[in-house]
């Protein structure tokens, strides 16, 4: 029944987007893993072939180990602080309240502006002269002060904050999507059966969320992966590069230095970093819907 | 009795929470309503005695040009690239054509990838365009809005995909047997049907380019046509500027997506979801 034309068409009209995509998307990585290679490490473009040289250097300047490291650790209590309390606010939200969606909306909100505003705000906030120092002091806590971004030790944490601040409202509405996709029926032969609410949640419940874990997971994860614009409005590069990431790396070697081929190398590693985690999570949904 | 202690404690929990979510909008509100003379380190969660919108004022005389540029941003390319995916997702979802599930996925992968991975020849291409076709494309709001369309695709067409994929295809097939071509059947029935999926990507998109920074700090040098996240980041980075004036000016540019945020959320809500969970 269908024309030649119907065969044709749909793919002449998707076809601009796939090669913007191509160019800007493939071509580009692939024109950055190129300049990788070479020696362009001045303002002069110079794509004389340097071999793995920049990244060489690049796993021998501490500045960079401390990136990874600070990587990893801002990763994992990101992926922990968002989840758990993501995951607390979904269950506590669940409970038929009386202003859930007031709740609701307060805690998502911060999803809705800039890492920019929210660097902005939380470097005031964790300023060792003022801010949550003086609040803590206020109501008797005064041992809980702390230097926050300016103990190289903790620094990074205090950028976890801002981030958790962030994106937990987010890691919330996804695991209260999952929960709503819970039926009624499933919790009450749960309870028929004799389990205790505590027990229905671990037995049956969370279970029943480790999809969404899974999804917050990779999205959350990718997110902390090539965090820039937080780190660069809240504490810069920190004391000892305690809050330095590839990504303020990548763009003061790149964009500051004029040193491109090694900018370049930066970005690259970034991309790896992204890609271990988000490729497998593509070809398992893609296989997924083949099946489907 | 039990029963009752526990929602006590449940409220107490959330509203505990509320408060720790609130406190940099409040700390930002109650500094940009001080004037420079009671604005202090010491006294930065005690309301102002005098309530003054003198910092807002001068933020917004400070800012008032890139919060313009934003706009001019902002519009056009959440039009475009809404429109964009809407055509991309109809073809995926109603006129597959063979290798359309391999492309689906690697359009995909274009809004994970770290931006850092193609900004250098991404400037080398706009400073090219320029010499080469006399375009001003870079460190311009046109070439910034192009960039932002392109990177744009891979979000938008999925969220439409997703959405066409619920619209039955008995429906386009009954307009099929009409005589109705693959045009016909965008204009007549998909596009009036499409109209909270336009809601929600359009939030989306507005949301995201205003909020951006890396690409807009690359790509816009010159103060004159930077967007307003850039401007508030020197602002806020300057040691002139008061720092009432910085909290006000945070506000300001944090505003229009807060207020849609505030009226919209619903949608906001969605595309968020879309964005992360499949289907």
């Amino acid at each position: 029944m269908r024309s030649t034309g119907d065969r044709v068409l749909p793919f002449l009209i998707v076809l601009p987007s796939v090669i913007a995509v191509g160019v800007f998307v493939y071509g580009f990585i692939a024109w950055t893993v190129f300049a990788s290679l070479t020696n362009w490490n001045s303002f002069a473009p110079d794509f004389s072939f340097a071999g793995l040289r920049n990244y060489i250097n690049l796993f021998d300047t501490p500045r960079f180990l401390i990136d990874l490291h600070n990587t990893g650790v801002f990763t994992l209590a990101f992926l922990i602080g968002c989840l758990a309390i993501g995951l607390l606010l979904a269950i506590l939200l669940d409970q038929r309240l009386r202003g859930e969606a007031i709740f609701r909306n307060v805690f998502l909100f911060p999803m809705s502006i800039s890492f920019i505003v929210s660097g902005t705000a939380w470097q005031w906030l964790l300023n060792p002269s003022t801010g949550v120092n003086l609040l803590l002091e206020s109501v008797g806590l005064g041992a809980l002060r702390s230097a926050w971004y300016t103990e190289p030790r903790i620094a990074i944490y205090s950028v976890v904050i801002a981030a958790v601040w962030q994106m937990s409202g987010f890691t919330m509405a996804m695991y209260l999507a999952g929960l709503r996709g819970i039926s009624d029926e499933l919790r009450e032969a749960a309870r028929v059966d004799g389990a205790s609410e505590v027990q229905l949640y671990r037995r049956v419940i969370l279970p029943m969320l480790r999809p969404v874990t899974v999804s917050a997971v990779i999205v959350l994860g990718h997110i902390s992966l090539k965090i820039f614009d937080l780190v660069f409005a809240m504490t810069g590069s920190g004391p000892a590069f305690s809050t330095d990431v590839p990504g303020i790396f990548m763009f003061e070697t790149t964009f500051r230095g004029n040193r491109f081929a090694e900018g370049a190398a930066i970005a690259v590693v970034m991309l790896v970093m992204v890609a271990v985690v988000v490729v497998p999570y593509l070809i398992y949904g893609a296989r997924e819907e083949a099946d489907a | 009795m039990r029963l009752r202690a526990g929602r006590l404690a449940l409220y107490a929990v959330l509203i505990t929470m509320m408060l720790f979510y609130l406190m940099p909008i409040y700390v930002l509100v109650n500094n940009g309503l001080k004037s420079f003379k009671e604005v202090s380190l010491s006294r930065m969660w005690v309301p102002p005695q005098r309530v003054t919108l003198e910092s807002f004022a001068s933020a917004a005389r400070r800012l008032a040009p890139n919060l313009w540029n934003s706009v001019m941003l902002v519009v056009p390319a959440a039009i475009v690239s809404s429109f964009v995916g809407s055509i991309n997702g109809y073809i995926l979802a109603k006129w597959p054509f063979r290798g359309a599930g391999v492309i689906f996925p690697l359009l995909l992968f274009g809004m994970f990838i770290p931006y850092q991975s193609v900004l250098i020849p991404l400037v080398r291409m706009l400073q090219w365009a320029g010499h080469l076709f006399s375009l001003r494309l870079y460190g311009s709001i046109a070439g910034l809005a192009l960039v932002h369309i392109v990177y744009g695709i891979p979000i938008t067409t999925l969220i439409f995909r997703n959405y066409y994929a619920t619209v039955p295809t008995a429906v386009i097939e009954a307009a099929r047997v009409d005589g109705a071509g693959l045009g016909r059947v965008y204009r007549d029935i998909v596009l009036p049907l499409s109209v909270p999926a336009f809601v929600v990507v359009i939030i989306w998109q507005v949301t995201q380019i205003w909020n951006e920074f890396l690409f807009a700090v690359t790509i816009t040098s010159n103060p004159a046509q930077q967007p307003v996240q850039v401007a508030l980041q020197n602002l806020a980075g300057s040691q002139i500027v008061e720092w009432n004036v910085q909290m006000a000016g945070a506000l300001l540019a944090a505003l229009p997506t807060l207020l849609v945020y505030v009226f919209l959320g619903r949608y906001f809500l969605r595309g968020l979801l879309a964005g992360s969970l499949k289907g």
